[in-house]
């Protein structure tokens, strides 16, 4: 089994990334479950999202405290909370950032990737320019770094989800695919 | 069709595929994604029913009792307060005898003011004559919704479907959802026998002196009897069409059990996990999930238990004054048997406080290390 925790704030689509990427991962054959932190989410309050992935049924229901991988849509929550806690070491951190991986020092038990998620999602019309809506951009990169899903397949997971603009967020999710670094 | 949906949207998908025709509700946390696809799919024409605003879940539960009573297949959800706000009414819709479905979203009940999961709010309607069903799973919520309507119109007892908040109503998971055409051939449409009809009027719910009033609860105690094993034969032809069966209760591994754990909810999903682990170990143990709560299962219950030398009963719920409400059900059902059981009674994960595989085994790591309970009600997980 393979878990995954995403942390992003209200507003940037981080419970509907880890909803489109389980949708992704259930078409290609796996189980999956997928939830919000449980309790109200607030826009601009930091949201934290949990899937789990496996090749056969998932019975255990708790929360996720020790994640294979991490996906972190706002890099200001990494000066404000823990978010390595409980992480498996080598596992990897993808964050949205203009900076390089090895700017992210204080990871070095992990693999770092990086993903200028904000100026894509900016550049095709995803959310405002103060708010951009990145859920996707960080979609692609997470399909290049951990191979766990093909790009294809998210695109048609996103289907379900994305009310507008699906054709700007494919875009998104292509360009973070291609220009994502990877520690 | 298979999709990743929340427990909460299995239950409305359960109510489209059921062709409700009456759904009366009121929103609450975490009940609201209910309706608010039930009113997606009724604005779409997708599900040709009357969607009644109301200004309570009081008048949400009215409502529903004036649908079924006109013959009506009616529907309604909600959770905590809301359901507690209604208790006046589910009396009236179990005395009345008509055969509504609620899904009730297990919440803590205020104050202090919670929005997450545990048993008290459903189990405090134990006595006013529903059914209860709790579920595992948003694949057995979905088929419970379906075969609520299956039970609950052969008996003419209303029936309440109840699942963890968040746990089930906000976590998505794959659901395998059937076609209209499976279920139609499952459902059959809500004929009841007798209905309010203008054109053959009856009185409903009147006046019931003191020589008549006994024997309509006897009745209904008789139809609740016989409610359980209507319910086995209704999860028997649902196999049949949909592969899928859940019991009245699941033993999983208990047939050479020294230990026996009896959950409901989806504390019995994770629990699954933590018998798998100790019979990798070798250790005799085995799980009992209560499924159905009302009319409790006495006999199916006892037949498994009376094989154990402990029992472990796991609730997350609480009856002031005495303990786990399942916990006391439980020891009441052997009570009469000549083999003495010790049965120790856990309470933990009130208030939606996370109920970890640990939690789990650590409870069956104490019924090992003792012959019978140090205290009537053991705490798990309290920080005080």
């Amino acid at each position: 089994m393979i878990e995954i925790r995403f942390h992003g704030r209200g507003g940037q689509g981080t419970v509907i990334a880890s909803e489109i990427l389980a949708e992704a991962l259930a078409i290609e054959g796996n189980y999956v479950q997928v939830f919000p932190q449980f309790g109200v989410e607030r826009r601009g309050a930091p949201v934290t999202a949990f899937l789990r992935i496996d090749n056969k049924p998932i019975y255990l229901r708790c929360s996720i405290y020790t994640p294979d991988h991490i996906v972190v849509l706002d890099p200001v929550l990494i000066e404000t909370i823990g978010i390595t806690e409980g992480l498996k070491k080598g596992g990897w951190i993808i964050i949205n950032s203009f900076k390089n991986p090895e700017d992210f020092k204080n990871f070095s038990d992990f693999k770092v990737a990086t993903v200028d998620a904000s100026s894509i999602a900016i550049k095709y019309n995803l959310g405002s320019r103060i708010a951009p809506i990145v859920n996707t951009a960080i979609l692609g990169a997470f399909a290049k770094v951990t191979g766990m899903t093909k790009l294809e397949t998210i695109e048609r997971a996103m289907k379900d989800y994305i009310p507008i603009n699906l054709e700007g967020n494919i875009k998104a999710a292509r360009e973070a695919y291609k220009e994502v670094k990877m520690g | 069709m298979k999709k990743v949906i929340t427990g909460n949207h299995a239950v409305s998908y359960g109510a489209l595929l059921s062709r409700v025709e009456v759904i009366a509700a009121y929103p609450i946390t975490p009940q609201t994604q209910v309706v608010e696809l039930l009113s997606e799919f009724c604005a779409e024409g997708k599900l040709k029913a009357k969607f009644v605003k109301v200004e309570s879940e009081h008048s949400a539960m009215a409502t529903c009792i004036g649908a079924s009573a006109a013959g009506a297949r009616a529907f309604t959800a909600t959770s905590a307060q809301g359901l507690a706000l209604m208790h006046e009414l589910l009396h009236w819709a179990a005395g009345g005898r008509l055969p509504i479905v609620l899904a009730n979203i297990n919440r803590a009940m205020a104050p202090g003011w919670s929005i997450w999961t545990d048993q008290n709010d459903s189990l405090s309607q134990r006595d006013t004559g529903w059914m209860q069903i709790y579920c595992e799973s948003n694949q057995e919520v979905l088929d419970s919704v379906i075969q609520g309507y299956k039970i609950a119109e052969q008996v003419y007892i209303p029936l309440m479907l109840v699942l963890d908040a968040f746990v089930l109503s906000h976590t998505s998971e794959i659901v395998d959802i059937p076609s209209q055409e499976q279920v139609d051939r499952y459902l059959p449409p809500f004929k009841p026998k007798y209905k309010l009809d203008v054109n053959d009027p009856h009185a409903f719910g009147g006046l019931l002196g003191p020589d008549h009033y006994m024997e309509i609860r006897y009745l209904l105690q008789k139809d609740m009897e016989r409610a359980m094993e209507i319910t086995k034969k209704a999860d028997i032809e649902f196999k049949e069409i949909f592969g899928r069966s859940y019991g009245v209760i699941e033993a999983y591994k208990c047939e050479d059990a020294e230990i026996i754990m009896v959950t409901s909810g989806t504390v019995t999903s994770t629990a699954r996990t933590v018998i798998d682990k100790l019979r990798e170990r070798d250790k005799r143990v085995g799980l009992l999930k209560i499924r159905m709560f009302r009319p409790f299962p006495s006999k199916d219950i006892k037949n498994v238990l009376l094989k154990a030398k402990k029992v472990l009963v796991v609730d997350r719920n609480i009856s002031y004054g005495l303990g786990g409400i399942f916990f006391e059900e439980i020891k009441s059902v052997l009570y009469y048997e000549d083999k003495h059981i010790p049965i120790f009674g856990f309470i933990t994960g009130l208030g939606g406080r996370d109920v970890t595989p640990n939690i789990l085994e650590e409870m069956i790591e104490y019924v090992e290390t003792h012959d019978k309970p140090e205290e009537p009600i053991l705490w798990k997980g309290v920080k005080l």
